[in-house]
């Protein structure tokens, strides 16, 4: 059977991540971080009444277990049926990161949101769903069929550049849950995402002139563009409805909407970006130095 | 390389976990020590003084917003009309409501003694009321729930102990105080995102605030010179220096511009 089903829960997996990464923009838009003050229950209780804050942070809540337990199915799973040692600890790794997000999110309620705390959990948050999104290309049919390997001979390397780009992007990640935990301005935020976006389209033109017939770099490549491009849209409309809405005396549901979805394009367009590096380390090969001639005449 | 890399990846966990709590965990545990007892004798009724005003409002007289209170079922239903906001509050005299005026310097290095009296804060409609209210330091604040609904209590000072706790419906009041001198404390229910409210925390008992006639009174005062400050949540602050004689009543009109 090729193991689809594990890929298939995989995918599950990385769908509900999304759907928490979405829910706990939810929580910070609305300023509903401490509108439960005790953790591991609210209110003392396993089901609050959901109502204004406590709707969002409590299914933040509930949301975070359901993916801690399809973690704990993903990681079993794998340890059941996959071959590839490297895979099976993947899933280890996805279980401790998911048990560290939920213990951040414990620390955030307990220490009352202190900066650092907010904004690890935040990044961590994009790392897990990043985690799970790489765990789902490990188990797919495609990925098993081996890579169509395409020879490199530029400079930089495209391996070194595909690594960048995740790295730019967790910086701008970094620097935007900064500026919404009140550690930055929103400057730093800005001046990245110009760096970040340049060198996303530069590595995005540099595959697709290189190889964008190839099934997997292609669309890679043109999916991180696409993201980045949806992204940069948002980013702009979240900070001028911020702006606009900044007198009001609660969170307006314009700046709420395209905070949140910027958050979420955030999270696809990260994703992204390590689908390419790890599709550009598998199916790129660095072409070999051709041999010395000895003594050849033209 | 891999053995670094599981090291690495596990105390990853712990460099977040020494950044957390920090400053707010060091202001929970410290609390202000009581100033030392001066020897000075109280204040003498023979010449105490009296400053009395009115908080003044110029310009165009600013839009109240209204207040949504649709996603919680139980506030909205105690409104017949959407209530607005408190934030600059006109009153029908061109006066501002809700400003608070303390004296902000010139009185003796002394201790005054804390009422034992709690000054209450309750959460009636899902509004905080008073929308701004002052109290000594170490004078209890008795904040009490009337509402069919949950709320929690979120006060955010820089200088005194952070704190953040739920109060059920029509559930037994808190009380609560600050140790140390802060004007002012914002106060917000991360449950109700449009409630907020303010705390003048004074070291003295020499500030009012303005209520619907703008007007205040501070009473009871030494003689002397003192600096008055005047602050409003939108507006700003204003100083304004006066003296006092013995028995004397001094007027002192603040103006905010909007």
């Amino acid at each position: 059977m090729d193991n689809i089903w594990l890929h298939r829960y995989a995918i599950l997996v990385a769908v509900c991540t999304f759907l928490l990464v979405v829910a706990g923009g939810l929580v910070t838009s609305n300023d509903a971080g401490l509108s439960v003050p005790d953790w591991p229950l609210s209110y003392g209780k396993w089901m609050p009444a959901m109502e204004g804050g406590v709707f969002y942070e409590h299914g933040h809540r509930m949301i975070a277990t359901t993916v801690g337990m399809l973690t704990i199915g993903l990681m079993i799973w794998l340890w059941r049926v996959e071959k590839r040692r490297w895979l099976r600890n993947l899933g280890v790794v996805a279980l401790g990161a998911v048990v560290a997000q939920g213990v951040l999110g414990g620390l955030t309620v307990l220490f009352l949101l202190p900066k650092a705390v907010s904004i690890g959990h935040a990044c961590l948050a994009q790392l897990f769903f990043c985690l799970t999104v790489a765990i789902a290309v490990f188990t797919s049919p495609s990925w098993k069929r081996g890579p169509q390997i395409i020879e490199d001979s530029g400079w930089p390397s495209l391996q070194s550049l595909a690594v960048a780009v995740p790295v730019a992007l967790l910086a701008q990640l970094a620097l935007g849950a900064a500026f919404r935990h009140g550690a930055f301005g929103i400057i730093p935020h800005i001046v990245w995402a110009m760096v970040a976006t340049g060198l996303v389209f530069l590595v995005g033109f540099i595959v697709l002139s290189q190889c964008g017939s190839h099934p997997a770099l292609g669309k890679a490549a043109r999916g991180l563009m696409v993201a980045t491009s949806l992204q940069v849209i948002l980013g702009i409309a979240a900070y001028a409805s911020r702006i606009n809405t900044a007198d009001s005396v609660q969170p307006m549901p314009v700046m709420v909407w395209f905070t949140v979805a910027h958050v979420a394009v955030g999270a696809l367009t990260m994703a992204a970006s390590v689908v390419l590096a790890i599709q550009v380390f598998r199916n790129v090969r660095r072409e070999a130095a051709e041999p010395a001639s000895h003594g050849a005449t033209a | 390389m891999r053995t670094k890399f599981w090291y690495a990846l596990a105390l990853t966990p712990a460099l977040f976990l020494a950044g957390c709590g920090g400053s707010k965990e060091e202001a929970k545990n410290e609390e202000a020590a009581p100033p030392a007892a001066s020897s000075a004798p109280a204040v003498d009724e023979a010449t105490a003084a009296v400053v009395t005003g009115k908080v003044a409002f110029e310009g165009t007289k600013p839009m109240m917003r209204a207040i949504s209170m649709d996603a919680v079922p139980a506030c909205a239903r105690q409104h017949s009309t959407a209530p607005v906001s408190e934030e600059v509050v006109v009153n029908g005299n061109g006066t501002l409501r809700n400003v608070f005026v303390w004296v902000k310097s010139g009185l003796p290095d002394r201790q005054w003694p804390t009422p034992a009296t709690p000054v209450k804060l309750e959460q009636h409609t899902c509004i905080y009321q008073p929308h701004v209210v002052g109290v000594m330091a170490r004078q209890p604040i008795e904040i009490i729930n009337g509402d069919p609904t949950n709320h929690n209590i979120h006060p955010m000072p820089k200088d005194n102990p952070e704190w953040n706790e739920s109060q059920p419906p029509k559930g037994e009041a808190k009380t609560k105080s600050f140790p140390r001198q802060e004007v002012m404390i914002p106060v917000k229910c991360n449950v109700h995102p449009w409630m907020r409210a303010y705390i003048g925390v004074v070291s003295h008992p020499y500030f009012a605030v303005t209520g619907d006639d703008g007007s205040f009174r501070i009473a009871n005062l030494p003689p002397g010179e003192y600096t008055l400050e005047a602050w409003q949540e939108k507006l700003g602050t204003q100083d304004i220096k006066i003296k006092v004689g013995p028995k004397e009543t001094k007027t002192a009109d603040f103006t905010f511009k909007g």
